[in-house]
């Protein structure tokens, strides 16, 4: 059982504790700084990835739950590197965290927007670009933001079996993988439609918010994309759309998947790309557990009018049949029950970014 | 040599800083002396590829700098470096 929440806020780092069976804030950092993700890696160790606005992004690792943290540089450009043809590429947000994996301790990967996925090789001292993704044909052409004024990495997911093999979520791109740790890649967007292009099919262009996989069943990954939510039992290699025809499950930011059970995610739905609001104003938690066939949305103990709530891409988690997930208008919401039933753990925090029970 | 002054804004990451007199016939200049001085202070106010940060402002004698990319404006014996946050965000 985790008896920690982490939550990466627009104003800090805040940190639930559950004492006596009841979830409590125990501590706030970096006061007054967007926290855009807050993670814990294999070590124990815990990381905060600041965007300070006017000082530039910040990564912070404590290996004391929070006593004391260490700040790094971060991920960097190098000179001369663009974006696009005559626009300096500078690293603007810190979009994904990623422990290395049981055979590489001391790794981290981080990915930013622009698209560039960073690697350290000394748990965050030093980072390097992977320049065959920089460098990936089409990149500078095919890759665009959404939301953001530029492409960015989203979702790094390292595959427990071979630690060398991940998958990232790029918005806008789709999913690449690598089998050898970042020095080749290929495009995984087989199945995805991205309806906002002229072409859906596009090989290159697709807009997943959210890739997570079902880590005891490693070939079973989910995405809560722009155009509905999508399911690979393959790996990656080939996606089936689940999106639920006759009910809310369909467009959002955050899906979170059970480790145990290939069949059993969550999602928090909102309206639409255009209206991006809770559905209907009634906030809602949406699961299957039946690989996507079937969907039940949960409402009990969730606010039903006037809920303006969304959830950002990395605001849900699972953990041992209990959910958190927290949203765009300062609201955090606990289940203990794998989301039949709600209680609101706090309604005035700033923005939240990011939830992980650690 | 000339002297710099930070906002106080920026105590919270460096506290020893202050008005500091150091080296340098650019504005680029002076800053290395200034990183020297305070390790990591360069990347709080200069980006990737070492362009003044979209948010921060330099002053020389009251007036903003002319080159935010290169940070190649001149400095003589006597100017005032202030370096600002924009006044952004909320």
């Amino acid at each position: 059982m985790a008896n920690t929440i982490l939550l990466g806020t627009r104003k800090g780092l805040v940190v639930y504790r559950r004492k006596a069976n009841r979830w409590k804030v125990d501590r706030v950092h970096f006061t007054g700084f967007p926290v855009t993700l807050a993670d814990r890696d294999e070590q124990g160790s815990w990381w905060a990835l600041l965007d300070h606005g006017h000082w530039g992004c910040k990564l912070h690792r404590s290996d004391d739950e929070g006593e004391t943290w260490t700040e790094f540089a971060g991920p960097a450009f190098s000179e001369g590197d663009e974006t696009k043809p005559g626009k300096p590429a500078t690293v603007k947000y810190l979009w994904a965290f990623a422990a290395g994996g049981a055979t590489y301790p001391n790794r981290i990967w981080v990915g930013t927007e622009p698209g560039g996925l960073f690697l350290s090789e000394d748990r965050g001292a030093t980072f390097s670009l992977v320049r065959s993704l920089w460098d990936y044909p089409g990149r500078a052409e095919q890759w665009f933001g959404g939301g953001r004024d530029d492409a960015g990495i989203h979702s790094i997911l390292v595959d427990p079996r071979d630690n060398d093999h991940i998958h990232i979520g790029i918005s806008c791109a789709g999913v690449f993988s690598s089998p050898d740790s970042g020095k080749t890649w290929q495009v995984k967007n087989k199945g995805l439609r991205a309806d906002f292009l002229p072409d859906p099919d596009t090989e290159v262009g697709h807009d997943p918010h959210l890739l997570v996989r079902s880590q005891q069943h490693p070939d079973v990954l989910w995405q809560q994309n722009h155009c509905g939510i999508f399911r690979s039992t393959d790996n990656g290699n080939n996606w089936q759309e689940i999106s639920q025809t006759d009910g809310p499950a369909r467009f959002g930011f955050a899906i979170a998947a059970d480790p145990a059970d290939p069949l059993a995610a969550w999602v928090v739905p909102a309206d639409s790309d255009a209206i991006r609001v809770a559905m209907e104003l009634a906030l809602c938690v949406s699961s299957t557990h039946g690989g996507g066939r079937t969907w039940v949305a949960h409402r009990d103990g969730l606010p039903q009018v006037q809920a303006f709530d969304i959830a950002y891409r990395h605001a849900l988690d699972y953990r041992n049949g209990e959910l958190v997930f927290g949203t765009t208008t300062g609201n955090c919401y606990h289940s203990a029950n794998r989301g039949a039933q709600w209680t609101c753990l706090h309604s005035n925090l700033p923005m939240i970014h990011s939830v992980r029970f650690v | 040599m000339p002297t710099i002054r930070f906002t106080s804004a920026l105590s919270r990451f460096f506290p020893d800083l202050g008005q500091t007199a150091l080296p340098g016939s650019t504005v680029a200049e002076l800053l290395q002396g200034a990183e020297t001085q305070f390790p990591g202070l360069r990347r709080y106010l200069l980006d990737d590829q070492g362009a003044l940060r979209q948010h921060v402002n330099i002053f020389v004698n009251g007036e903003r700098i002319q080159d935010r990319d290169r940070l190649s404006d001149a400095l003589a014996e006597r100017d005032e470096v202030f370096i600002l946050q924009a006044l952004s965000g909320g």
